[in-house]
C-alpha cells in the first residue's frame, strides 16, 4: 500500500506516454521547494544520500501529522530534483511505519525506465532507501523508553 | 607567450566564437547530456537535443542506431551532409564526445566540440532559452560504419596478443576491482571487478580543467598519457563501463593529441567483465 498522494503520483506517471513522462518529471523538478530558511544555514548537517551520483542532501522533520522531507539538489541535475520532489510530495505527512512499508520498487510502475537508463533510475532507489533509513531512526527514537 | 596548438585545433570551438555564430545557417548546435532533462531546463539558442539512451541506442539490439536510423535522426534534426555540427553537454562534454564519436562512425565530416561545454557557457552567463527549435528535414545520407574507430571484443583479444596499448578511463576503484561502478553510483553491471589484461588506468576527467570544464593544454595532456606509456606510436584502445567516458578519451587522444590509431571499445567493462574466457586483472596496475 502506498500513501495516497504517492499512489496518485505513480498513477499520473503510469498514464503518461513517452515524452510526457519526462515533461511531468520536469514539472516535479521545478516544483521542488527551496530549502526553508531555518535549514539553509544547516546545509552541512543535512544527510547526504551516498548512493546518488548527484550530491543530494535530505532532512526529515517529524510533525504530529507525519513527515516533511526537505531536499537540496543542484539545479544541473533536474532528473534527481524530480525524484526528490516526487518523494517529498508523495510522502508528505506519511508516518514512519508507512515509509518503512513502502515497496522498494514502487516506482517501476511509473514506467520511467522507458525514458531514462536503469542507472539513472537507481538514483530513485537510493533516495527511497535513504528516507526509509530516516524513518527507521525516527521509529527507534519514538520507541525508546524516556 | 604563444600557446602550443592541439594536433587538430579545428575540432574545438570556443564559447565566444559560438556566441558570434549562433545564427549561422550552416551550423547545427547539438546538446547531449547525461541528465535527460537538462536540455529542457534551458539550452543554447537554436540547439537541438540528442539523448544518448533514447536517441542514440537501438531500443532492442544492444547496439547503436543503425545507418538508416542515423540518417533519419540527422534528417529530423535538420542536419545535412555539409552541416557543421557542434556538440556540447554536461559533465565536461562526456556525452558530447560520445555523440561526436557516433557521428564520425557514420562518416559525418564536419564535427566540433564546444570547449568547456555547458558549464563554461553558463559560467559566462551567455544566453539560454527553453524554445525548442524545429528545422526543415534534410535528405541525409550516412556512410557505412567506420570500423577503425570502434573496437569489438574480438579486436580487444587481438590487441592484447599484439601488445597494443589499452587505456581504462574509469575511476581507480573500478580499475582495481574494488567497485563494479563509479564511486557514488549503484554497484551493477558486471559479474567481476577489475580491468582488461594490460590496461593502464587514466581516468577520463584528468584531461579536463575542473574550474571551467575546458580541455587541458597539449603539453599537460601529453604528459598525462605518455607518462603512462600511452604513446602515439602504439595502437590504442580506450574503454570504460559502457563506452561513454572512453569516447571522451578517444577524442582527446585522436583529435587533441593527434594519435593516428585510436579506437573506442564501447562494449567496455559491462561486456568484458561478463565475458567467458576474457582475461582480466585485479589490483593497482597492469602486470
Amino acid at each position: 500500500m502506498l500513501p495516497q498522494r504517492l499512489a496518485e503520483i505513480v498513477e499520473d506517471f503510469r498514464l503518461c506516454q513517452g515524452r510526457e513522462k519526462l515533461e511531468l518529471l520536469l514539472q516535479y523538478a521545478e516544483s521542488l521547494p527551496t530549502l526553508p530558511d531555518h535549514l539553509k544555514e544547516h546545509l552541512n548537517e543535512m544527510e547526504a544520500v551516498p548512493e546518488c551520483m548527484t550530491p543530494v542532501s535530505v532532512m526529515a522533520e517529524w510533525q504530529e501529522n507525519g513527515a516533511i522531507f526537505h531536499f537540496a539538489v543542484p539545479a544541473e541535475s533536474p532528473t534527481v530534483r524530480g525524484y526528490a520532489a516526487i518523494i517529498a510530495e508523495g510522502l508528505r505527512g506519511a508516518t514512519p511505519e508507512e515509509i518503512l512499508n513502502l515497496p522498494s520498487d514502487f516506482y517501476i510502475a511509473m514506467g520511467l525506465q522507458d525514458v531514462v537508463t536503469s542507472q539513472r533510475l537507481n538514483g530513485m532507489a537510493a533516495i527511497v532507501a535513504h528516507v526509509k533509513r530516516l524513518a527507521l531512526v525516527r521509529l527507534e527514537q519514538m520507541n525508546k523508553p524516556s | 607567450m604563444t600557446t602550443e596548438q592541439y594536433a587538430h585545433p579545428e575540432v574545438l570551438v570556443e564559447t565566444e566564437w559560438l556566441a558570434q555564430h549562433l545564427h549561422d545557417p550552416n551550423l547545427r548546435i547539438v546538446e547531449s547530456d547525461e541528465d535527460p532533462l537538462l536540455y529542457d531546463t534551458g539550452h543554447i539558442p537554436g540547439a537541438v537535443k540528442v539523448d544518448w539512451f533514447t536517441t542514440l541506442q537501438d531500443p532492442v539490439r544492444r547496439d547503436f542506431i543503425n545507418q538508416q536510423q542515423f540518417e533519419a535522426l540527422c534528417s529530423s534534426l535538420g542536419i545535412a551532409n555539409d552541416t557543421t555540427v557542434i556538440f556540447y553537454g554536461d559533465k565536461n562534454n562526456w556525452f558530447a564526445c560520445y555523440a561526436f564519436w557516433l557521428f564520425e562512425y557514420y562518416g559525418h565530416e564536419h564535427l566540433r566540440i564546444l570547449n568547456g561545454g555547458r558549464q563554461k557557457w553558463l559560467q559566462e552567463a551567455r544566453p539560454i532559452t527553453r524554445e525548442v527549435p524545429v528545422y526543415p528535414p534534410t535528405d541525409y545520407r550516412a556512410k557505412p560504419p567506420k570500423r577503425d574507430i570502434r573496437a569489438f571484443r574480438e579486436d580487444v583479444f587481438r590487441h592484447i596478443e599484439t601488445g597494443g596499448a589499452l587505456v581504462d578511463v574509469r575511476s581507480p576503484q573500478e580499475y582495481t576491482g574494488e567497485l563494479l561502478h563509479m564511486p557514488n553510483y549503484p554497484q551493477e553491471g558486471a559479474m567481476r571487478g577489475g580491468h582488461i589484461q594490460g590496461a593502464v588506468n587514466i581516468p577520463w576527467a584528468m584531461a579536463i580543467n575542473p574550474e571551467d570544464g575546458t580541455f587541458k593544454l597539449p603539453q599537460a595532456l601529453r604528459d598525462l598519457y605518455q607518462g603512462k606509456g600511452i604513446t602515439p606510436d602504439r595502437e590504442v584502445i580506450a574503454y570504460c563501463r559502457i563506452g561513454e567516458r572512453s569516447s571522451h578519451t578517444w577524442f582527446v587522444l585522436k583529435y587533441l593529441l593527434g594519435y593516428p590509431q585510436v579506437r573506442n571499445y564501447d562494449g567496455s567493462w559491462t561486456e568484458w567483465g561478463n565475458l567467458v574466457g576474457a582475461p582480466i586483472e585485479k589490483g593497482a596496475g597492469p602486470s
